[in-house]
């Protein structure tokens, strides 16, 4: 067996013109995605199931070309096209597509035609088995929870040994405890496998949870790869910080730049308020985007002194929402109403500043955790 | 009797042969995107709005020993279609085809069009996708083609009497009868027959929404819960 010494990487070289009533984009991309779990981000809209359904030939790129472990599986210059049926590539779409009339045996069964029937038996239980459904085997698919149907939608689309595996956004309506589960029980199975998985979602929660490398995709394009920290926590361009989870975007313009400190000052263009930022490739006087989580900033109810953070901006409290379990308070700059940061604050922490709304506050933001985007 | 006998005959041929036609042309179009599909829908839901007499002069044309189909007929049956059993069926499903092709139309374009490409993904065919994913979720709505083309072959007229003309036993079916008994003042024998079509009618249209009613619940549930 030869061709088993090649690694089954996916090379993918990929353009197609989408136009969609509310928003249209080229996806034209090309990428290398080796054995493994890798991560495709991005905000909706940005073309991740399109680039799912060329992967699995259900539609027609203008130009490109696909291969997976040396195999071609589409090259439009040289008009070869291996149809759907014929790419060995499980796709979960993200409503999983079960079929409602047959039972859960007969879903999994559904790709092993054409193997002996004793076989089938035998392979059909070994994948209800590797994603604990065994127990559901005579159930009706449309008789299933949420769960349940992911993990049988899994067992059935891995049951036929494909070469690549897609998933778009399966998991995102599931409780934390349960994607983790079926997470390790894919991660298992591929431990064995060793194929290349794309895991689409737009989830930046997901993202942080699976933890593998991760491919940011925005209005068709790869804008960036890497690890989630890597990719996503210095975000430079702003419909990414947007999805990527940055609760605090405002405009600015840099008003001063302070290269021998590395540093720049944006001054925001809603108000009086100016923010000291890291170095970026903007010359003064041009308009910025700054990102600015959440999580990021202090709250001080006194002025506070001998502070490494450079960034000390005074404001009031305009209100205060409890989620879950932190508190997101929106606090209004002295200097002008305009400008207001959302903090995330602990339970713990709202009640030993005994914070209320309009009462004053200090926001206090380190240098850093202040990114400037170019749009 | 014979009349409805002869009647019920020619339904359940017509409904059996547009059964077969239909499927391939509801599939092809349910399915299939081209530029002039609308051409094709236009005429499949002809004979809607079209007066039967049209069509049935139209289809006696051609069945004669002068068009086309007579032709053929003539040249391999040595015998010609007009005023036969074989005219009449020829024409009652050309008058009855949007009546089976409508409905197969309409449900298979309700499946769940990832079903479909779940299916090719696993490596089926696409004739494995229609015998096992389309045809098992269309079930009611090939009940309805069925019925509806059944009942509305056994309620026809006017194509009837333009292509079979009123032969007793071979062209003279139920409705038709009605129309002598009345033309000859029988109006006890016309009552009679004309019952027995309606109860017959109603009867086939109930179960269609009987089951359509228990069917349709089921699969309705199924994709709401997806």
């Amino acid at each position: 067996m030869g061709n088993e010494i090649i690694p089954p990487v996916l090379n993918a070289r990929l353009r197609k013109a989408r136009s969609g009533a509310t928003q249209s984009f080229v996806l034209d991309l090309s990428l290398e995605i080796p054995p493994g779990i890798t991560i495709v981000f991005g905000p909706s809209g940005a073309g991740k199931s399109t680039l799912l359904d060329c992967l699995a030939g259900l539609l027609k790129p203008e130009s490109g070309r696909i291969e997976i472990g040396g195999e071609v599986l589409l090259d439009v210059e040289r008009r070869i096209d291996v149809p759907p049926a014929k790419r060995k590539i499980a796709y979960v779409f993200q409503s999983l597509a079960l079929f409602p009339h047959m039972t859960v045996e007969q879903n999994v069964a559904y790709g092993l035609a054409e193997i002996p029937a004793p076989e089938r038996a035998l392979r059909v239980k070994e994948m209800l088995e590797a994603f604990h459904v065994e127990q559901l085997a005579k159930r009706k698919a449309d008789e299933l929870s949420g769960g349940e149907q992911q993990r049988v939608a899994l067992a059935r689309s891995l049951a036929t040994s494909p070469r690549l595996l897609l998933l778009d956004e399966p998991l995102t309506a599931l409780d934390e405890g349960l994607k983790k589960s079926i997470m390790e029980d894919l991660r298992r199975w591929n431990a064995a496998q060793n194929i290349p998985i794309l895991y689409v979602t737009h989830s930046r929660a997901e993202v942080d949870a699976l933890g593998e490398s991760v491919i940011v995709m925005d209005q068709g394009k790869i804008i960036s790869t890497g690890t989630p920290h890597e990719v996503l926590d210095t975000p430079r361009r702003s419909s990414l910080a947007q999805a990527a989870g940055f609760e605090n975007l405002f405009s600015g313009v840099v008003t001063e730049i302070r290269e021998g400190d590395g540093v720049m000052r944006v001054r925001l263009v809603s108000g009086a308020c100016e923010i000291e930022t890291p170095l970026g490739h903007a010359a003064t006087g041009t308009a910025v985007r700054l990102a600015i989580r959440a999580g990021d900033i202090l709250l001080a109810t006194e002025r506070p002194y001998g502070l490494s953070a450079r960034n000390v901006i005074p404001g009031r409290v305009a209100s205060l929402e409890l989620r879950g379990t932190m508190f997101i308070a929106q606090v209004a700059t002295n200097a002008d109403g305009a400008v207001v940061f959302a903090v995330h604050l602990t339970l713990g922490a709202k009640h030993a500043l005994e914070l209320e709304v309009s009462r004053p506050v200090w926001l206090v933001l380190k240098t850093h955790s202040c990114h400037v985007l170019q749009d | 009797m014979e009349a409805l006998i002869l009647s019920v005959r020619l339904a359940a041929c017509v409904s059996v042969i547009l059964l077969l036609i239909g499927m391939p042309m509801a599939y092809w179009l349910a399915y299939w995107n081209w530029r002039g599909k609308f051409l094709l829908e236009a005429i499949v839901a002809l004979p809607l709005v079209l007066p039967p007499t049209v069509l049935g002069f139209y289809v006696l044309i051609a069945l004669g020993p002068h068009g086309p189909i007579g032709k053929i007929s003539e040249a391999v049956f040595h015998r010609g279609l007009a005023f036969t059993f074989g005219g009449l069926v020829c024409a009652s499903v050309l008058y009855s085809f949007p009546f089976t092709v409508q409905p197969l139309i309409a449900s298979f374009e309700a499946i769940d069009r990832r079903l479909l490409d779940a299916s090719a993904l696993l490596g089926a065919s696409r004739l494995r996708t229609f015998g096992s994913v389309i045809l098992p979720l269309s079930i009611p709505g090939i009940i309805t083609a069925v019925v509806l083309s059944f009942a509305h072959t056994l309620g026809e007229f006017g194509v009837v009497l333009m292509v079979g003309g009123n032969l007793p036993g071979i062209t003279r079916t139920a409705s038709i009868d009605i129309y002598d008994r009345v033309q000859s003042m029988e109006y006890a024998e016309a009552n009679r027959m004309a019952l027995v079509l309606l109860i017959i009618s109603f009867v086939v249209l109930s179960a269609v929404y009987g089951i359509n009613r228990r069917i349709g619940r089921r699969l309705w549930a199924t994709w709401a819960t997806r």
